[in-house]
């Protein structure tokens, strides 16, 4: 721009109105920008801030879905909600809270813990938001807070529900229980719900795996709020919806049998309706009560389950795993028909099998033994012959096709399945820790090791029970949990004749001279067929063969059975941990449990005379166990303050 | 049309057209500010209502001075202002707290507020006093930027950032009316925004939040973003027609902060919709215009940059709340005049227009009604 030498008044004047044309037009710039901004946020963006302002404007209090019923294959409750009365306080609605809480606190006897919590949440609660002071509340003290309303204002006295297992332990790992959601569980599933007061999720067994059938729909009352979470007005409720009904296989009259039967033992039994697959028993004993649980457990109460050498706390059908032992012989039978025995041919007993500079002991001497003879004296000498004839490598293929090491499509939090061991598994772990084992390739000690359910062979009980189903019906059962079903198992291809020869054999266990011949079902008509096993648990050392002495050093006892005989309908295992035998401590649960099935009066009363020899039902056992424990914690929980009383001057 | 027979001489010549349009802007802020208090004319409107009587009276009477005695006080104004000021952050100091107003017993000052007209009117002044031909050369800038830079200083350390700012635009639009030239705009602008970073460090913490809040809200979301991200709710929520008089959640359930000062206009434009928005931003661009058309039609040199100086002190109200409302602008406290509840913002509009008025009354002789 080329620029006058000399600015004069005319100058000044002419750069005065050039100027404020620009600034006019500045001015009308950032008008119209105005506006248009306010369209922009007000149209175009109108949907996003409706919605943001709705947020603000609108709360849900959740009302909480009540949760969906767990029962068994007849419709008998296992899991129910029983209702309670809870007491609950709206901050906002509080007059004086210190006051307030500190009569609730005496009213209610709350614990210092429950206070401290109280007073987290109130802190951090939004004033309309209720916060739970306590629920499951005798109706003496909801009584006295009901009276004292008019003085406790924000108060709210309300049923709630507790879930209920009217089985307590027989039931405890089967379905697990509930608790109220954790801090990680929440950061996990962002969902508001579940931290609603008196909200409840599954935390152990079938109570979690079917969470998304039990849980149902939160409803909720939407409300007004101002940004202070002062409640302004109540606008339409939103219903709840209950959370759906489950129907299991599980027979819950049979499972509660079972598992009081079990009575003091560690050990558990699992039936199958061997037609179709459905699981009608899985009791594992001794078992937590889920009902305790459900209210939050102690300290005291929790350290005394985990520190329990008969482990209530581990799911032993399913997480526990045990060398099958002889109850695998019925299985091996079938493997060494498939590959060309014929259960005629005899081997001699004589008390042993030599293989090169070893002898293999047998438990007896059989004299000259055939298939049939060989799994009613459970006669080892000739397993281990005929096992070393045909090779591991050809019966573990049988192992697995009824069921042994194999995982099943079950809604359960954990399954561990085992092993069935082969040259080429025996290789891959060797490579994988050398320091281990041996040698990496399979032996012939390795075969008989295994014919017999001992060495590297492990199962759980679950398998042993879908072994013994399978065996029973020649069906490919699968185990279900969940649902009746109806429908048949498809076939296994699997001859007919095999499975006769070793079904005899079994049969013969129990009503021939065979290992369990004391445990004949009573029942004309009703036969049962089984094989019993003895799993070592340490090695055979010093001529102590665990049939005595420290009860953790002891054999476990199993038993594999199915019935009735002619026509099998329920197979299953029974596990005795420790048992020092599968005929002595295994077999006569299953011929008792069985004996239920067909005659519910006998069973009952036969159950009645063992419990009073044990000191009391289960769930009088149960509670005594509870109190006691209680006890323990109230000395512990006072011997501090003694202390610190002895220390005052 | 109001023949000028009935209307006595001296009401006939006030400029009805400009205090229609700012009553009408007024009452608009009292409808407004009934709603904000949740439908009450407690404690806002009944107070602002008056206040907006009394200043208005107090232009008018402003509008009968005359341009000479306005150019015989302003500087011995302007000193007394600066003394206040001194004062103020004296006792500040004393204090050791923000300090904004100086207690004289009977009513309390702010002088900040009155700075700002006086800033534009002592640069007029000033200007006025320069020959022309020394409008190029380093004399006109100096004395300008003291001017300017002294005031500005005090007001941003008692400390009010956005008053700051305000006298500092006002001072810097008369000096580019003036006619100083572009380069001294040019040069210092482009080093002013190389030395942001480094200023940014001296200010206090809670003006660095505003800033680092606006150049990101949702950074601190329940912080200071709070304030911009509830106003664009409540404007955006309002729609084309707005919500509805007494309707507006935002304000009545206190979602919106400030909401019947500084975010007056989120409330209004929320129940109003961006049909009431625009009429308000209409109206205050109409009051801009005449104020600048005042300008462009002064016959002094004075009455010029006067009119235009003040015309940019009522802008940057308008502009800095505005942009801060609808989330183009940091939070600075500005009020949007006549339509936030304060006092002293009214006050400050209308000696500014009561100067302007006493302007444009020397440039005619006829009535506005005729």
């Amino acid at each position: 721009m080329n620029a006058p030498q000399r600015f004069t008044t005319v100058h000044q004047d002419l750069t005065f109105s050039r100027r404020t044309l620009v600034v006019g037009g500045a001015q009308a710039a950032v008008g119209a920008l105005l506006i248009g901004r306010l369209g922009w946020l007000a149209i175009a963006e109108n949907e996003k801030y409706n919605l943001l302002a709705e947020d603000n404007r609108v709360q849900l209090i959740i009302v909480p879905p009540r949760r969906g019923w767990i029962v068994d294959r007849y419709g008998k409750p296992i899991a129910i909600n029983r209702s309670d009365f809870r007491v609950d306080v709206i901050p906002d609605q509080m007059e004086d809270p210190e006051r307030e809480i500190g009569l609730l606190s005496q009213l209610l006897q709350l614990d210092p813990d429950d206070l401290f919590r109280i007073q987290r949440e109130l802190k951090e609660a939004r004033g309309f938001k209720p916060v739970q002071i306590a629920e499951n509340v005798p109706y003496e003290r909801y009584a006295s807070v009901v009276v004292r309303l008019p003085e406790l204002p924000g108060v709210q006295p309300a049923r709630g529900f507790t879930r209920f297992y009217p089985a307590g332990p027989a039931v405890g790992h089967l379905i697990g229980y509930v608790g109220a959601a954790s801090a990680k569980e929440y950061e996990e599933e962002k969902n508001p719900l579940l931290i609603t007061p008196g909200f409840k999720i599954g935390k152990e067994g079938l109570e979690e795996t079917l969470e998304k059938n039990l849980r149902g729909d939160p409803g909720g009352q939407r409300v007004e709020v101002t940004a202070r979470g002062k409640l302004v007005r109540e606008l339409t409720p939103k219903p709840d919806k209950s959370g759906k009904t489950v129907q299991l296989s599980i027979d819950a009259g049979l499972q509660e049998y079972a598992a009081r039967r079990l009575g003091e033992e560690s050990g558990s039994c699992v039936i199958l309706d061997c037609l179709t697959g459905d699981i009608l028993t899985m009791a594992s004993m001794p078992a937590y009560d889920p009902n305790s649980f459900s209210d939050g457990i102690g300290r005291t109460e929790w350290k005394a389950l985990s520190e329990d050498p008969r482990k209530p706390l581990l799911n032993k059908t399913l997480n526990a795993l045990y060398p099958p032992g002889s109850t695998i012989k019925p299985m091996v039978a079938l493997a060494l028909q498939q590959h060309g025995v014929d259960p005629k041919e005899t081997v001699f007993c004589g008390g042993g099998y030599r293989l090169g500079n070893r002898f293999f002991r047998c438990l007896g001497r059989h004299g000259t033994v055939n298939m049939h003879r060989a799994i009613a004296k459970s006669c080892n000498t000739y397993f281990y012959s005929m096992g070393n004839r045909i090779g591991y490598d050809r019966i573990a293929p049988m192992a697995r096709l009824l069921g042994l090491g194999q995982k099943f499509d079950l809604p359960v939090v954990s399954q561990s399945y085992g092993t069935v061991p082969d040259s080429a598994w025996k290789r891959r772990k060797f490579e994988d820790n050398p320091k281990l084992y041996a040698r990496p390739d399979w032996t012939s000690s390795d075969t008989l090791n295994a014919s017999i359910g001992q060495g590297y062979l492990i199962v759980n009980p679950l398998q042993l029970a879908v072994m013994a189903s399978r065996i029973a019906s020649g069906r490919n059962d699968q185990p279900m949990l969940v649902g009746v079903h109806k429908n048949p198992a498809p076939m296994l291809n699997l001859p007919a004749a095999h499975l006769d020869a070793v079904r005899s054999g079994m049969w013969e266990v129990v009503n021939g001279d065979g290992t369990a011949g004391a445990s004949r079902i009573n029942i004309p008509g009703i036969e049962m067929a089984g094989k019993t096993g003895t799993a070592q648990v340490r090695r055979i050392a010093g001529g102590q063969r665990g049939q005595g002495g420290d009860w953790r050093y002891r054999d476990h006892g199993l038993f594999v059975f199915f019935a009735p005989f002619d026509k099998p309908r329920y197979a299953g295992a029974v596990v005795i941990e420790h048992g020092m035998g599968g005929a002595r401590a295994a077999a006569p649960v299953a011929k008792d449990v069985l004996t239920y099935l067909f005659d519910r009066e006998r069973a009952m009363k036969r159950l009645g005379e063992l419990e009073a020899e044990w000191g009391g039902s289960l769930l009088e056992r149960t509670a005594r166990r509870a109190q006691a424990i209680e006890a323990a914690a109230r000395a512990a929980a006072a011997a501090p303050a003694a202390v610190a009383q002895a220390n005052a001057p | 049309m109001i023949s000028s027979a009935i209307i006595p001489q001296p009401l006939a010549k006030l400029p009805w057209r400009l205090i229609f349009l700012v009553g009408g802007i007024g009452l608009f802020g009292l409808v407004n500010l009934y709603s904000a208090a949740g439908g009450s004319i407690e404690p806002w409107a009944l107070r602002q209502g008056m206040a907006f009587l009394v200043f208005l009276c107090l232009a008018v009477t402003i509008s009968y001075v005359r341009e000479g005695t306005i150019k015989a006080l302003i500087v011995p104004v302007y000193i007394a202002i600066v003394l206040m000021l001194i004062a103020v952050d004296m006792l500040g100091f004393v204090g050791k707290g923000a300090q904004r107003w100086l207690d004289l017993g009977i009513i309390r000052l702010q002088p900040s507020e009155f700075m700002k007209p006086a800033i534009a009117l002592v640069l007029a002044r000033f200007y006025e006093l320069l020959p022309a031909g020394e409008i190029r050369k380093f004399r006109a800038i100096w004395p300008a930027a003291m001017l300017i830079g002294i005031p500005a200083v005090l007001v941003i350390l008692q400390p009010d950032l956005g008053t700051g700012l305000m006298v500092t635009f006002a001072g810097i639009s008369v000096m580019f009316l003036a006619g100083v030239q572009l380069r001294w705009f040019l040069v210092p602008g482009g080093l002013l925004a190389a030395a942001i970073p480094i200023v940014y460090q001296f200010l206090h913490d809670y003006q660095k939040k505003r800033i680092d809040t606006f150049l990101d809200p949702e950074s601190d979301p329940l912080g200071s973003g709070y304030h911009i991200t509830q106003s664009k709710i409540a404007i955006g929520s309002g729609g084309l027609f707005g919500k509805g008089y007494l309707q507006g959640s935002q304000s009545h359930l206190q979602y919106l902060p400030e909401g019947h000062t500084d975010f007056a206009f989120a409330t209004l434009t929320e129940e109003w919709g961006m049909l009431g928005g625009t009429i308000v931003i209409l109206a205050w661009m109409a009051v801009l215009r005449w104020s600048l058309g005042v300008a462009v039609k002064a016959p002094t040199r004075f009455a010029q940059l006067s009119c235009a100086g003040l015309n940019a002190v009522l802008f940057s109200y308008f502009a800095i709340n505005l942009l801060m409302v609808m989330g183009l602008a940091p939070v600075v406290g500005i009020p949007l005049p006549m339509i936030s509840y304060g006092g002293s913002a009214v006050m400050t509009v209308m000696i500014c227009l009561g100067l302007l008025m006493s302007f444009e009354r020397q440039q005619r002789s006829r009535s506005t009604f005729s």
